[in-house]
């Protein structure tokens, strides 16, 4: 398995390419943890589980993403700073297909 | 008030264990959580959900942990504060604290462990600019008494649950409702979401959909909200505003108790104790950090059991005391339960 490239726009507007491993089950979330894009505790609060809103992030590329489930669309109802391509971090799954990704960090909130 | 040997915050699953470990040295425990039951996130948030690394667990709910791990202390007979928040902490001359809980009720203990994980739920407050000026002049997050809305006109925001029951409960209270929500569909249940439906037919409800409130206007109290919706923003005069979007955890009063704190967590010494850098209050579970922090609940029950050692010898500096197998002393309960392994009878065979 190979690391793929994504790039991630912090809280401060600055670009950052990083390495995703595709063999680790990681998410986008925890890819900005490792790489302490955010402040602990700002991000990841709830460890994952769709249940807070800490790792919305707006997905600036065209990738094919996963399905919404039902606990994410839930929870991005409830979120603010909310827009049309809204997701969560922790609910984007880290694929080979995912090569090239852009995620822009929403406000903490 | 409440006197116990070790006061722990927070009766999530290694606030719970530290019962059990504080028990095996014979010093007895009282909790307090925000919750109104034991068993933190566990119970609250995600009951149903299997976590897979528990030693000797392969699987097990989260439900189930807490049901477990409450059987498990039972024989030291813990006492709980429930429904409480853990609000302030005032050390005495004797050199124990007394910590005094949101409803009034006094603990004092020699020792406090704090085991508060993520810390206490609190409600999502909404990036309105001037919403803290006007909480408790108009604005409430949660509805403790609905006379208050009596004959006035009540402005609700939120899309779940709450929202919805809400707004349907005070149609029989208030002079108006109006829900707004940020998107056309409510993801509440079928039936409430029903009623929302049939009482807005009836003219009960103003529903205001895809928009959001961005501002409140008033000078001593709330007169009203500004509504954007469709790039269009308009005034929604009214009494109250209510914006009910769930809850988040935040480290709550514990924060401003003279503890260090870094990176939204409690700093403690893990090289030897977890204790914090005020002597006798000490921090374990998710609650703390230190070099190599984990959020694990496995962590948390190690945390927990070095934390008694300490937690004994501050409270016993006279006496001398070595850990003990419980294969080997067994477990004595303060309700004068014993649990041991059977004894092996040697017989000579001749």
């Amino acid at each position: 398995m190979q690391d793929i490239k994504i790039t991630i726009i912090d809280r401060e507007g600055e670009e950052h390419l990083v390495d995703a491993p595709t063999d680790m089950n990681m998410n986008v979330m925890e890819i900005v943890r490792s790489y302490e894009l955010a402040p602990e505790g700002t991000i990841g609060v709830c460890g994952g589980m769709a249940m807070c809103a800490s790792c919305q992030c707006y997905v600036l590329s065209n990738h094919e993403l996963p399905k919404k489930s039902d606990e994410e669309e839930a929870m991005l109802a409830e979120a603010f700073y909310v827009e049309d391509n809204s997701r969560l971090g922790c609910q984007i799954r880290i694929t080979p297909q995912l090569d090239g990704l852009k995620v822009q960090l929403a406000p903490e909130s | 008030m409440i006197n116990t040997d070790i006061l722990i915050i927070g009766a999530g699953p290694t606030g719970l264990f530290t019962v059990f470990e504080a028990g095996l040295l014979k010093l007895k425990c009282h909790l307090i959580d925000a919750l109104p039951q034991a068993g933190g996130q566990c119970s609250e948030i995600y009951p149903k959900k299997p976590i897979y690394d528990i030693p000797a667990f392969p699987e097990i709910l989260a439900g189930e942990l807490v049901d477990n791990l409450m059987k498990q202390i039972e024989p030291f007979q813990p006492g709980f504060t429930l429904g409480e928040r853990a609000e302030t902490i005032d050390k005495q001359e004797d050199g124990t604290f007394i910590v005094t809980t949101n409803k009034g009720t006094k603990h004092r203990a020699p020792v406090v462990a704090i085991a508060g994980g993520l810390g206490s739920f609190e409600p999502r407050k909404p990036p309105i600019a001037n919403i803290v000026k006007y909480e408790d002049h108009g604005v409430e997050y949660i509805i403790r008494d609905p006379e208050m809305y009596r004959d006035k006109d009540v402005v609700i925001a939120g899309g779940g649950d709450s929202a919805l029951d809400w707004s349907i409960f005070l149609t029989d209270v208030a002079k108006s409702v109006t829900l707004i929500h940020r998107r056309n569909e409510f993801r509440g249940a079928l039936d409430s979401v029903e009623k929302v439906q049939e009482l807005k037919n009836l003219g009960k409800i103003e529903l205001i959909t895809p928009a959001e409130v961005v501002d409140i206007t008033g000078t001593e109290k709330v007169e009203a909200v500004s509504v954007k919706r469709n790039g269009e923003i308009f005034n929604r005069p009214c009494d109250h505003f209510i914006p009910l979007f769930g809850l988040a955890p935040k480290l709550g009063p514990i924060a401003d108790w003279g503890l260090e704190i870094e990176k939204n967590a409690i700093k403690v010494d893990n090289s030897l104790d977890y204790q914090t850098n005020i002597p006798g209050i000490y921090a374990i579970g998710d609650v703390n950090t230190y070099p190599g922090k984990l959020k694990l609940i496995l962590c948390g029950f190690h945390e927990a059991t070095l934390m008694c050692q300490s937690a004994y010898q501050r409270i016993h500096p006279d006496k001398r005391y070595v850990m003990k197998y419980t294969t080997v002393g067994g477990v004595e309960g303060f309700d004068g339960s014993k649990k041991e392994a059977p004894k092996a009878v040697v017989k000579a065979i001749e």
